[in-house]
């Protein structure tokens, strides 16, 4: 469903992604890994439209068909229209505001659709107590979800930090995407925090919504994923399935350096 | 004994401060102008600073602790009292004509358009956290929007008003268009370069806008087709009431109508708080990146503020040109756009509330002050309290900057800070201001 192919990414001499191309089956759940600086960050910022790639294409297609090229998309279109929802490295949520509004404010476009683009609801009119109570109703889904439902009317930014990772992934889900992206979800966790997290992901992944994910937590990227996909400084280095990835070579290399004459590979 | 030292530095500064500034008034006379020193003014504000100084330090020498958490009680005290405050506000608000007095009216009608400039203002910096520092020239359009189709198409107030509001938010709207690309620092400078150009227009272009000389005649709005003219004729209020004809009727109208205004302006923003636009701005303000990645249009959602903003600018300066019949370029000058700019950061980001507040004693108060100066001066026969009062006008900004260094420090997030969300599942608390970002991203 997602496919990308031939990425390049250049931020004037660096060439962070290198002529990359992979892609991401419907329903599975599809990791990115590699070292820190390897260029994964800046995948994700090419898919969900906050970079422009140099050169190179993103297409993803719809389970009706419908294709999108991402590559060409602006931004806000990409989570729009698209339905491509992403998580950030550094937890990015509207801390002033209520748990319950974080996950209305992803609702925004169905929400001011129902307003009548704002004038109508000013003056009462129209349906959007309908379409508010149907918005909360789906906020209270993702709640129940993440287990924060207690926690609705309190302000987010006085989460404790894994329930803000969770919420954050929560409020991804409110646009209904058909395409998850989750930039490192599981950094900060602890072990019991990161197995709930392995389980809120094969839950989203069960409901119908595909998972594109950055991880350095080796325990939820092997169990979890269906698809490795390996960079290296801006280059794919490998891909393929959990067991093929770990017996692959390359990887061990990147990851724990070149073998020494006397060493041997793991 | 350190308090006293410091207490004593203090009162040094200020005596080179205000050595200068106070204790020297120039005095024109026959043989030209002369310097006549005051050296008891200066000993009183010296004075003044000195214990004031003093009673700090030793209130502050208290448990650090016990002083933040009096803080919180008071701003959980205020916001607990913010509930009787709005409807006596809002009594008093009402009954003010009664007092008959048309001194007060007419300060009641500036203190109100203030307020709903504030309230306008909010829109923009307090819940979308644009820093918007060229907020005037939407006042100015709205005044001259008013101004020209009234002299020249003849056209009524209430036909105008509608008109020089969607002026003013399209106004708003072309000249968000290149700048909301801009974020924070930026953003100001460019406002306030905006703000300032409109300003320059209006000066310069005079086969339409007759220049520094400005419009005169704009006529008098009209209630229900009754005018306010002192012939008592037909179709004039006072002739269709068989009053006795009287200045203080249109003041009174006149009032009412800003009052009117300005309660609009709060009812549409409570409202769309409540909405998916409010809840986009807010959201917005917290972050940018994270609205983007959520499918909101940023720049759309930018402009509806920005336009909304100054749609509300335009109001208050249609009425600002139909109360005074006469405007020029003079009155939007940068200064307005930092009092009003004062009033929202002093009554707290985002709060109807505390921008109310905020206006009055901003306006309100310092015409208070003069006021009771002026009295006591009568009342005691002393020079020094008239005197003070008459001069009162020329320390305006010398207070306003004091009132803003002594609010940063004691309460950096404003009069009414925190803010209530607009939906919840239970009940709704409040937020701690400290959570709630500026809009400085």
């Amino acid at each position: 469903m997602l496919s990308v192919s031939g990425l390049t990414m250049r931020f004037g001499g660096l060439k962070a992604v290198d002529d990359l191309s992979f892609e991401a089956s419907a329903n599975d759940i599809t990791a990115v890994i590699g070292p820190n600086g390897a260029g994964k960050t800046t995948v994700f910022n090419c898919i969900t439209g906050f970079y422009r790639p140099t050169s190179g294409s993103i297409e993803l297609t719809h389970a009706d068909g419908r294709s999108f090229p991402l590559h060409r998309m602006p931004g806000h279109r990409i989570a729009a229209r698209a339905k491509v929802a992403r998580t950030f490295q550094n937890i990015r949520l509207f801390a002033g505001m209520t748990v319950l509004e974080n996950l209305l404010v992803a609702q925004h476009n169905t929400l001011m659709a129902a307003t009548g683009f704002g004038v109508m609801a000013v003056l009462g009119l129209g349906r959007y107590r309908a379409a508010e109570a149907a918005g909360i109703d789906k906020a209270r889904f993702w709640l129940d979800a993440i287990n924060l439902t207690a926690r609705a009317d309190d302000p987010a930014g006085a989460l404790p930090y894994g329930a803000q990772r969770r919420l954050e992934i929560a409020r991804a889900m409110c646009i209904d995407p058909v395409l998850l992206c989750l930039d490192e979800p599981a950094a900060g966790l602890n072990p019991r925090e990161s197995e709930e997290l392995n389980q809120l992901l094969l839950r989203i992944r069960d409901l119908g919504c595909s998972l594109l994910l950055i991880e350095h937590d080796m325990g939820v990227v092997m169990r979890i994923s269906d698809h490795i996909v390996v960079l290296d400084h801006g280059k794919k280095i490998s891909d393929g399935t959990p067991a093929e990835i770990r017996a692959d070579p390359a990887v061990i290399a990147a990851y724990l350096g070149e073998g020494e004459e006397d060493e041997v590979p793991a | 004994m350190t308090a006293l030292r410091d207490a004593f530095l203090s009162a040094a500064v200020a005596l080179g401060l205000f050595g200068p500034m106070v204790g020297l008034v120039t005095v024109s006379s026959d043989h030209g102008l002369f310097l006549r020193p005051r050296p008891i003014a200066v000993a009183v504000v010296v004075g003044l600073v000195f214990f004031g100084r003093l009673l700090m330090l030793t209130w502050r020498g208290r448990n650090r602790a016990e002083a933040t958490r009096a803080n919180r009680a008071f701003a959980e005290r205020i916001t607990r009292a913010g509930k009787y405050v709005t409807p006596v506000l809002l009594l008093a608000a009402l009954a003010l004509p009664f007092s008959g007095s048309r001194y007060y009216v007419d300060l009641g009608t500036l203190v109100l358009t203030y307020i709903m400039l504030g309230w306008g203002l909010n829109i923009v910096v307090g819940l979308a956290g644009l820093l918007d520092l060229g907020y005037v020239a939407f006042y100015a359009v709205g005044a001259y929007s008013y101004a020209l189709l009234a002299t020249t198409y003849d056209l009524g107030f209430w036909t105008c008003l509608p008109l020089a509001g969607i002026l003013a938010g399209c106004a708003g709207v072309t000249l968000g268009f290149p700048v909301l690309r801009l974020r924070g620092d930026y953003l100001a400078i460019v406002t306030l370069g905006f703000g300032e150009i409109i300003r320059i227009v209006l000066n310069n272009w005079v086969s339409l806008t007759n220049g520094p000389n400005g419009i005169t005649g704009i006529p008098r709005p009209t209630l229900f087709g009754l005018r306010f003219s002192m012939d008592g004729g037909e179709g004039t209020f006072a002739g269709f009431f068989n009053l006795e004809p009287a200045t203080i009727q249109r003041v009174i109208f006149l009032y009412y109508v800003i009052l009117g205004l300005a309660l609009l302006t709060n009812w549409v923003s409570l409202r769309l708080r409540r909405m998916p636009l409010g809840r986009a701005w807010e959201a917005l303000r917290e972050d940018e990146v994270a609205c983007r990645s959520l499918g909101i249009n940023v720049r759309n959602t930018k402009l509806t503020a920005f336009g909304i903003g100054a749609m509300f600018g335009g109001f208050a300066g249609a009425f600002f040109a139909t109360r005074q019949a006469f405007i020029s370029p003079e009155s939007f000058t940068f200064i307005e756009s930092a009092t009003v700019l004062a009033i929202v950061v002093l009554g707290g980001l985002g709060s109807q509330l505390g921008v109310a507040l905020a206006a009055i004693v901003m306006v309100g108060g310092l015409e208070a002050l003069r006021d009771f100066l002026s009295f006591l001066g009568d009342q005691m026969g002393s020079e020094l309290f008239s005197g003070i009062a008459s001069e009162l006008p020329l320390y305006r900004m010398l207070i306003f900057g004091l009132a803003l260094v002594v609010m940063m420090v004691l309460r950096p997030r404003g009069l009414v800070s925190g803010r209530t969300p607009g939906v919840s599942m239970t009940a709704p608390k409040e937020i701690d201001a400290e959570l709630v970002a500026q809009g400085r991203s």
